[in-house]
């Protein structure tokens, strides 16, 4: 498989402080990808990096071969990169179907401005996107809800589903499931990585619950102090025990109840 | 539904011409600086739906007039579309080019950012000879391609012509609405960031919305000049910019047709407040916003909406 993503040296720095630096990544398309690492690893920085939020200060990103490093988050989406964020951004005002729409118009658009004020937000074809959407993503039943106003998993899922209305072929998800109940967590997941293969997009996703790596994702890439120090099979790195004990924030466990990770390596 | 609103609209405005034939001469002036002044307050709905809100939008009104009465002053030409259309180019030059400072700024900056601007302008009007300085000059009255009427008739004409115009502009101004680009003002209130993220520039979008505001403010300006046949540095200055803001918030951004009858309310009462009570006519006006404020908070155009939404609600 050709590399979809493929990132080299890539360092970012905030004054004196390096935020991530050294990292060498190929992601092949159609592959899953998890992102496990304790706070401040620099997951984040690197999802940002790649999406356009963040410039890198070193080392460069090429995706489907062309360079992309600097560009703005606009032109990245536009070429197929797009991404949900941790705390999900929505239009908090407007309901589920006036979101989709809105995500569906956007990206029927074209992307200039001058032909959007030209263009209609409704069309058929707009509001059969959105309908699919919906649909696709499980959240029909909420269609009519204003934003503001949905469970937390609702709304990750619109966040989700829109950020997949522009056709991306690469998908970033920066921890899907955080602020999900553990009962909701896997049935999110499910729902958001099936609709996700049945478009044959390949997906990166940040996480911190070790079963949800374990089980959705075909590699993990493990950061430690801004950089990534395992990039295996989810069994194998899960189970390297120096991965274990530098991601002391990432815990085995965090499902699972009182079973903490120790510095050792070993789990209570 | 929507054809149904274009249709309404047009037999509004058609209205509204053909009852002037039997309005008293001051009234039909009154609504004729009252249709004007609502392209402004159009250009106003455009940005208060994306949280914008300019304090200076009177210097895009003050430049549509200026070139109208300039032209009239420096050139033979006196054709009202000819000069309409050079205020409305002006004002959209200056829109789009304070526009890239502009864009780039939300809020309170936003908003004394615009106010600066438009104190400029006035400063530049006031110590300026050629201009006419504090006391502005006289704008020659138009022609309607080489006919030009006198008296009444004249005024007559200049309302029809500002409610052709008008029509013309709230129906693109409804179409604009429609439009991706239009239908953004939200979501953009809303969550910047996630317009970002599904591919389109904020700054950019926001600066399409200055540069149309800006030429309907121009519009307006022209037309007002037109109709009063006198500019003077005071259309730039602060307080005409926070009087369209006053009837922004009077007619609310609900809707296209809130900025003609917040224009005219506006208007109705600010004459009957000086004509009855000269000395308080401000109070009577900070009254009506204080209302507006608390018992109309999306303004007048949310009236329709509420009676829309009442049958629906019955079972």
């Amino acid at each position: 498989m050709s590399a979809i993503l493929s990132v080299r040296d890539l360092e970012k720095t905030f004054g004196s402080v390096v935020a991530a630096h050294a990292i060498s990544v190929d992601v092949p398309s159609g592959q899953t990808v998890g992102i496990i690492g304790s706070n401040g690893a620099g997951k984040t920085t690197f999802v940002n990096m790649i999406t356009g939020h963040l410039r890198p200060t070193k080392g460069s990103i090429h995706f489907e071969g062309n360079a992309i490093t600097g560009l703005p988050s606009r032109i990245i989406t536009r070429l197929g990169i797009s991404r949900s964020f941790q705390v999900a951004q929505v239009f908090p005002t407007m309901t589920v179907a006036d979101n989709m729409r809105i995500a569906c118009a956007i990206a029927r658009g074209g992307g200039g401005i001058v032909g959007c004020a030209f263009q209609p937000l409704d069309s058929p074809e707009t509001a059969a996107e959105a309908d699919a959407a919906i649909e696709l993503f499980q959240i029909a039943r909420y269609r009519n809800l204003r934003a503001v106003t949905l469970p937390q998993g609702v709304r990750k899922l619109l966040d989700i589903a829109m950020a997949v209305a522009g056709a991306p072929r690469l998908l970033l998800l920066d921890e899907p499931t955080s602020g999900i109940s553990i009962e909701e967590k896997f049935g999110l997941m499910e729902v958001v990585m099936s609709a996700l293969k049945s478009r044959n997009i390949t997906v990166l996703f940040v996480e911190h619950d070790m079963e949800i790596v374990g089980r959705f994702a075909d590699r993990v890439l493990a950061f430690y102090d801004g950089t990534v120090i395992a990039d295996e099979r989810p069994d194998t790195v899960l189970a390297n025990p120096r991965v274990q004990t530098l991601i002391s924030g990432t815990k085995r466990a965090q499902v699972g109840g009182d079973a903490v990770g120790r510095p050792d390596g070993s789990h209570a | 539904m929507r054809a149904g609103s274009t249709i309404l609209g047009a037999l509004a405005f058609g209205a509204l011409a053909v009852i002037a034939l039997w309005l008293p001469p001051w009234l039909v002036s009154l609504a004729t600086i009252a249709f004007a002044n609502a392209l402004v307050v159009l250009g106003l709905i455009i940005l208060w739906r994306a949280g914008l809100v300019p304090f200076g939008q009177a210097l895009f009104y003050a430049i549509g007039a200026y070139a109208v009465a300039l032209i009239g002053r420096y050139t033979p030409i006196r054709d009202v579309f000819a000069v309409i259309l050079a205020g409305a180019v002006c004002a959209g030059v200056a829109a789009y080019l304070v526009g890239f400072l502009l864009a780039r700024y939300r809020e309170i900056f936003f908003s004394m950012l615009s106010l600066a601007m438009s104190m400029i302008l006035y400063g530049v009007l006031v110590k300026t000879e050629t201009l006419g300085s504090t006391d502005g000059f006289h704008v020659e009255a138009g022609s309607f391609f080489g006919y030009r009427p006198e008296g009444e008739a004249s005024n007559l004409a200049t309302y029809w012509l500002v409610l052709g115009i008008c029509a013309v502009l709230a129906w693109l101004v409804a179409l604009y609405f429609r439009s991706i680009a239009g239908a953004l003002g939200n979501p953009i209130r809303d969550n910047e960031i996630r317009v970002e993220f599904l591919g389109l520039s904020v700054d950019r979008l926001i600066h399409l919305k200055l540069v149309i505001s800006g030429v309907l403010a121009g519009i307006g300006g022209a037309l007002a000049a037109l109709a009063v046949q006198h500019v003077d540095p005071a259309m730039s200055y602060w307080t005409t910019s926070g009087g369209f803001v006053f009837v922004t918030i009077l007619a609310g951004a609900g809707s296209v047709a809130a900025a003609f009858v917040g224009s005219l309310v506006f208007e109705l009462v600010r004459s009957f407040a000086v004509d009855f009570v000269p000395g308080e006519w401000q109070m009577i006006l900070g009254t009506v916003l204080l209302l507006t404020i608390l018992f109309l908070p999306e303004g007048l155009g949310s009236l329709v909406s509420r009676l829309r939404r009442k049958p629906e609600a019955s079972p």
